[in-house]
């Protein structure tokens, strides 16, 4: 395990052909995400009457839907919402999972073991089931899907930082620090936690990938999102009734998702072949 | 062995009572008055307090937990405050429609995934593992809504050889089944495959690593006997908590695949339910699941360790 | 019948072969015992895998020949080199438990080459394979048959691992340091029971180590291997007395032997570090820059290997001049004189332990109490420490011996706080020791300090050198930043490394540095007593000698008391004023460093005794051997806890009643029945020679 050191990952995940690949997708759709409503030709909802039902064209690249809207456009506008999302839900999930995960890890006993019961617990609920349940208590808005994100997720990530901490905690280094008396938060932080950022680096970008899955998918299921929210899993939805006469309406966010999942998951494993050598 | 079998039952009835708490605590959130979504909205303030009184809502929340809890566990499930029916046999005619599929699933990918893991990984960065590995790379993190569209818009609109819908009747023979289940199945198998594949794959490369496949090709064995007698005997042993832990997997899978086809199981009465605020067939439902989900993991739990002389022989 | 001539490999790294093992020769006769000694890094591994064809991924045979009955093994088809691997050359490899197939029996393993290579059916192969565990000393064959590895000791595992590659009755064994990860008692068991099949059967042999005195004991010829480079080769006894290549010379020199004390002897160090496989060039001799007659020549000329003394073969420029004694080539570190501060403390004792003892559960998780419960089990703890009494005098060194599971690491880690006592009073510089370390004051914190066993885990490896150097003036001493650079500025030279290590991290130190380092941090803070577990085990030979001195140097400095943990009884016994023996959770015996050499001891001490292998010539009369391993903490043998083991076993006395203190001179004293009057006859009879009765 070494350093993490953007630039250095960047030019490893390069070296790779399936991970620049990846690598080169997400790039791509962080650049659309930030900078969208700036190039797309039309706004979210906008409506051109005259133009609906029209199959892709030099006009509207990915066709019009029923009411009218451009397809293009919102597939554009609709990256920054799942992104976003799956990224400030991750950030949110791994910080409290490691902080969590810090504290079972290095203390151990009865406030470990209280801790790592009711993560067992949540874990022992399918994702998705826990997800709906909580929407339908929480009501449908973006930060009952952050909330949603980071209880998911916080056990996960805790796990595995407390796996981390407890083979870190018993090395030499840590017990010489604790003997010389230094302060617990030096410890957490400055002794154990760079050990933990190499596994941490991995887990949060497995856990980006899934929460792009899994904003996606709530959408689709209708659940946590309200039209006319730009999210892809939602537009995909919303285009089933009408997908015989205007399949583009329902392939081109599809594969947004299907691609930028697909890159993310290309990096994420570029990440973990980088980080483990 | 005893002594873990009872131990991994403490630990799954310790997880059960923790995971309906949270179902109970999540469930009792839930916005809306039960009462009122019952009597509906003319009924009087009287009629309200007398229902509540009736079905203890005015009890202290332990009182009511445990009720529930205990209800749950006698299969009194009570009825759906939106069909008016028993949720017992609604939910076991669901439970068995998803194990079907869920059986079905398993079955092919279980055997598949793993000959394929092991082929990756008795062939590590060879083309045959770039193939598998990429493949499955790709397909993992794929929303199942999306590969199940795929495959509606490959076999049944284009091919038109499958319905796209998998509305089965209740009592219908297999033989009306079977094609309603070919495509939701399908969609979980490449779900599925990916996952247990690369785990799989992770296990084979591991155990060849280590020293005593070494004693094992020094010994003058042929490779494939060090394969077959040594390596794979134990890089699939762990095979068998990844099946089960795909499992969970699996159920969250089901509820947006039964969504894509209108599949008449649990994940589809899961969202019904959801969708009309009806209490106790969302808490229902969630019981069963976590529930089966909890005995999958016991069962491949105890699998290992019958087959692990690690574990067998230390309890 | 082995032949290698001129093998060389290479490992490739980042598209660069990195070579690590350079031209190497050697020729191993029918029924010969060959010695292949380095340390890690020497390439002594990849040679024993060159021969096996089972080199790492990246490893690649560059050059040269492995001829094996007349046949390159080399340009030998796989499926043909298969056929002799298994059935001509077998290997005892180094770690016995991941070694063995962890889901299946140990008997079905042994049996499975036997079926294969010799054709056995099944049930010949079932007996043959009882009859092999018997021949390696299994004491109950059919029970370690049906075992799984984990079932049995390392020793088991080692003995069946053993059995293996003798049933096939190979005309060559090749021993990768079999008995490294065992500990010294089983150690000694093992190497007999090798010594004798290696005799008994007239095996050709090539046993792989990095210590010496095991090959002393066991080999007929002795290659000498350091850097990738073969360096020395002879006859065992020849160049053990009189070695020519100043790195066999040093190697021989800076291992502690029984009976030397740092009283009436210095040990001599090999100063520098092994060269890492990058910094290995090819046209010098690569010991030079840690050899003490280099000259200008060894940097620019790499020297060949040579005919010399008889028989052997040497790699030095300068061997002629060291063969006739115009030079000297051993070696001493050079450091500043040491100026012993005088002890300010008084006449107590710095440290005081009374009636300790430390337990704990075996497991504390909720899910094993309530099936404890439901079983009707009691929760089983685990003694690690029982009714231990200690003291350390001011500026002392006490040493305490014992083999793992004894309880020596537990005892250390209570007085330094890691691990909470259980019982017991322990006073410290005369004022009670809080058992939890959250309730020690910063001066309690100063006075103890701990370095630990491992290196490569004592340094944070994401801080630099001065930031570790750094804390404890800031976080004990009080200091400001820039008193605490100074300070760790002056601690890196007191430990003998260059200041630029400041702004390193600790992943570019060698292991010996590293060590260097934890011994800075923690004479820092000016300890009165030093806890020392096993600081040189994990170390390479030719640099123990150099971080031991270090360690005796800054603490005569500092007039600082040291607790020295180890489980080898001659670098205890070199080190410390008195010595401590550890058995089982207990204390079994207290003598001075001084009469180590002499009888009575503790029968456990006795046995200890005799399993050092050692370079000199071994005890004349009937060695001392024992059965069976270490308890386990959790159910420790009644009475005597040694009685189980022990070789001079009395009778019911020693299984039902607790041993009394018997005080000998010295203050010396031995928890035992029997008298030390006859303990120091039957003891000296069985080492001077004479037998036991």
């Amino acid at each position: 395990m070494r350093a993490i050191n953007v630039s250095s990952v960047l030019r490893e995940l390069y070296a790779r052909r399936t991970t620049a690949l990846g690598t080169t997708i997400f790039l791509l759709f962080l650049f659309v995400a930030m900078f969208a409503p700036l190039f797309a030709p039309y706004g979210l909802n906008e409506q051109i009457y005259s133009d609906a039902r029209q199959a892709p064209s030099t006009a509207h690249w990915f066709g019009t839907d029923q009411l009218g809207r451009d397809v293009f456009s919102r597939v554009l506008l609709g990256a920054k919402d799942i992104l976003t999302l799956a990224g400030l839900g991750t950030a949110l999930a791994v910080a409290s999972g490691t902080l969590f995960g810090l504290a079972a890890g290095y203390w151990g006993g009865t406030f470990d073991e209280i801790l790592m019961r009711i993560f067992d617990g949540l874990l022992a609920i399918p994702a998705l089931l826990l997800a709906l349940l909580l929407l339908g208590t929480l009501g449908a808005s973006r930060n009952s899907i952050l909330i949603v994100i980071v209880l998911l997720y916080t056990p996960i990530v805790a796990r595995v930082v407390r796996s981390v901490v407890l083979g870190v905690r018993s090395k030499g280094f840590v017990e010489a620090a604790r003997l010389q008396g230094e302060p617990t938060g030096r410890i957490l932080f400055r002794e154990i936690l760079p050990s933990v950022v190499p596994t941490l680096t991995v887990e949060a970008a497995l856990r980006f990938s899934y929460a792009i899955f899994l904003v996606a998918s709530l959408g689709f299921l209708g659940v946590g999102v309200q039209p006319p929210s730009p999210n892809w899993g939602l537009m995909v939805n919303e285009a089933r009734p009408h997908v015989s006469q205007l399949p583009w309406t329902m392939y081109y966010p599809a594969g947004a998702i299907a691609i930028v999942v697909i890159g993310v998951n290309l990096m994420a494993d570029g990440i973990k072949r980088i980080v483990r050598t | 062995m005893v002594a873990y079998v009872l131990r991994r039952l403490a630990f799954l009835g310790l997880t059960i009572i923790i995971t309906s708490l949270v179902i109970f605590i999540v469930t009792q959130m839930l916005p809306g008055d039960v009462a009122r979504v019952v009597l509906g909205r003319e009924a009087g303030d009287e009629a309200l307090a007398a229902f509540r009184e009736a079905h203890g809502l005015n009890d202290p929340l332990p009182v009511q937990y445990t009720r529930w809890l205990a209800n749950f566990v006698m299969g009194e499930w009570g009825t759906s405050l939106s069909t008016r029916s028993e949720i017992y046999p609604l939910v076991m005619e669901r439970l068995k429609n998803s194990l079907l599929l869920t059986g079905i699933t398993m079955l092919i990918a279980a055997p598949l995934a793993t000959v394929l893991g092991v082929l990756a990984g008795l062939h590590e960065d060879k083309p045959t593992d770039s193939a598998i590995s990429i493949a499955s790379l790709a397909v993992v993190g794929l929303p199942e809504f999306v590969t199940g569209l795929i495959l509606i818009q490959i076999f049944s609109r284009w091919l038109g050889w499958l319905p796209p819908n998998s509305l089965i009747e209740s009592g219908a023979t297999f033989a009306e089944k079977w094609p309603m289940l070919i495509l939701p199945a399908m969609t979980a198998t490449l779900v599925l495959l990916a996952y247990i594949i690369r785990l799989t794959r992770a296990g084979v490369i591991e155990e060849l690593g280590r020293p005593y496949v070494r004693t094992a090709t020094l010994k003058g064995l042929p490779r494939h006997t060090v394969i077959m007698k040594h390596v794979l005997r134990n890089a699939l042993l762990p095979t068998i908590t990844v099946i089960a832990i795909s499992f969970g997997w699996l159920i969250s899978g089901l509820i947006v695949i039964e969504n894509v086809f209108n599949y008449p199981g649990l994940g589809r009465l899961l969202t019904f339910a959801i969708d009309r605020r009806d209490l106790p067939l969302i808490q229902a439902v969630a019981m069963v699941t976590v529930v089966g989900f909890g005995l999958a993991n016991l069962i491949a739990d105890l699998l290992y360790a019958w087959l692990n002389p690690r574990i067998r022989l230390s309890y | 019948m082995l032949n290698i001539q001129g093998l060389s490999v290479a490992y490739e790294q980042n598209g660069v072969l990195l070579p690590a093992v350079r031209d190497f020769s050697l020729s191993l006769a029918k029924g010969q015992t060959y010695g292949l000694v380095g340390e890690s890094g020497s390439g002594k591994t990849t040679v024993a895998m060159a021969i096996l064809g089972y080199l790492r991924g990246e490893g690649r045979i560059t050059g040269g020949r492995i001829e094996f009955e007349g046949r390159n093994l080399l340009t030998l088809p796989q499926s043909e080199r298969i056929k002799v691997l298994g059935k001509s050359i077998a290997l005892v490899p180094q770690d016995p438990m991941s070694s063995l197939n962890p889901s299946m029996r140990v008997g079905a393993q042994i049996a499975e080459g036997l079926r294969y290579q010799l054709a056995l059916p099944k049930e010949q192969a079932t007996r043959r394979t009882l009859e092999l565990l018997e021949l390696v000393r299994v004491p109950d064959p059919s029970r370690v048959a049906r075992s799984y590895p984990h079932e049995i000791s390392g020793g088991m595992q080692q003995r069946a691992l053993i059995a293996m590659a003798l049933g096939v009755e190979p005309e060559l064994i090749i021993l990768d340091e079999p008995t490294t990860s065992l500990d010294v008692t089983t150690q000694a068991a093992v190497l007999d029971l090798l010594r004798s099949l290696i005799h008994d059967k007239n095996t050709a042999a090539l046993y792989i180590t990095h210590n010496l005195g095991v090959v002393a004991q066991l080999c007929d010829r002795v290659a000498v291997l350091y850097a990738s480079e073969l360096v020395e080769d002879g006859e065992t006894q020849a160049l053990f007395q009189n070695p020519l290549h100043p790195y066999t010379k040093g190697l021989l020199d800076s291992v502690p032997r029984l009976g030397q004390n740092k009283s009436g002897y210095e040990l001599p160090a090999i100063p520098g570090r092994i060269p890492a496989l990058t910094e290995r060039p090819p046209g010098c001799c690569v010991f030079a820059p840690r050899c003490p007659v280099a000259i200008e020549r060894c940097f620019s000329e790499r020297p060949i290997l040579e005919s010399a003394m008889g028989d052997g073969q040497i790699r030095c420029h300068r061997w002629p001049e060291i063969a006739s004694g115009e030079i000297s080539h051993a070696v001493k570190e050079t450091f500043a004189p040491v100026k012993a501060r005088t002890s300010t403390m008084g006449e107590g004792d710095v440290l005081d332990i009374q009636g300790l003892r430390v337990e704990y559960l075996v497991s504390r998780s909720i899910t094993d109490a309530i099936t404890n419960a439901i079983l009707g089990r009691p929760t089983r703890t685990v003694k690690a420490v029982d009714e231990v009494n200690l003291s350390i005098r001011p500026g002392h060194t006490l040493g305490l011996v014992g083999e793992s599971g004894s309880g020596k690491t537990t005892l250390a880690r209570t007085i330094v706080g890691l691990v909470e006592r259980t019982d017991g009073v322990v006073t410290m510089t005369g004022l009670p020791l809080p058992s939890r370390l959250s309730e020690r004051d910063i001066n309690t914190l100063r006075q103890i300090q701990f370095i630990f066993q491992n290196p490569e885990e004592a340094l944070n490896p994401y801080l630099t050198i001065g930031e570790t150097l750094q804390r404890p003036f800031i976080t004990i001493g009080g200091k400001s930043r820039a008193e605490a650079r100074e300070g760790a500025r002056r601690m890196l030279e007191a430990v003998g490394l260059p200041v630029d290590y400041l702004g390193r991290l600790p992943g570019r130190l060698s292991g010996g540095e590293k060590q260097r380092i934890a011994i800075a941090r923690a004479f820092a803070t000016n300890p009165d007593l030093l806890i020392v577990d096993e600081p040189v085990s994990s170390l390479d030979v030719s640099v123990q000698a150099a971080v031991l001195n270090l360690m005796e140097r800054l603490q005569t400095e500092n007039g600082s008391a040291m607790l020295f943990i180890s489980h080898d009884l001659a670098v205890v016994g070199y080190l410390a004023d008195r010595i401590a023996v550890m058995y089982a959770g207990q204390i079994v015996e207290i003598c001075s460093a001084e009469t180590l050499s002499e009888f009575p001891h503790h029968p456990y001490t006795e046995a200890l005794l005799h399993a050092v292998p050692g370079i000199a010539p071994q005890p004349l009369g009937q060695t001392i051997r024992l059965q069976g391993d270490v308890p386990s903490q959790i159910d420790v043998p009644s009475g005597c806890r040694f009685h189980p083991r022990c070789p001079r076993f009395l009778g019911q006395v020693c299984v039902d009643v607790m041993p009394p203190h018997q005080q000998m001179e010295d203050g010396n004293w031995i928890a035992c029945h029997i008298p030390p009057k006859e303990l120091q006859q039957a003891q000296e009879r069985s080492y001077r020679g004479g037998g036991v009765e």
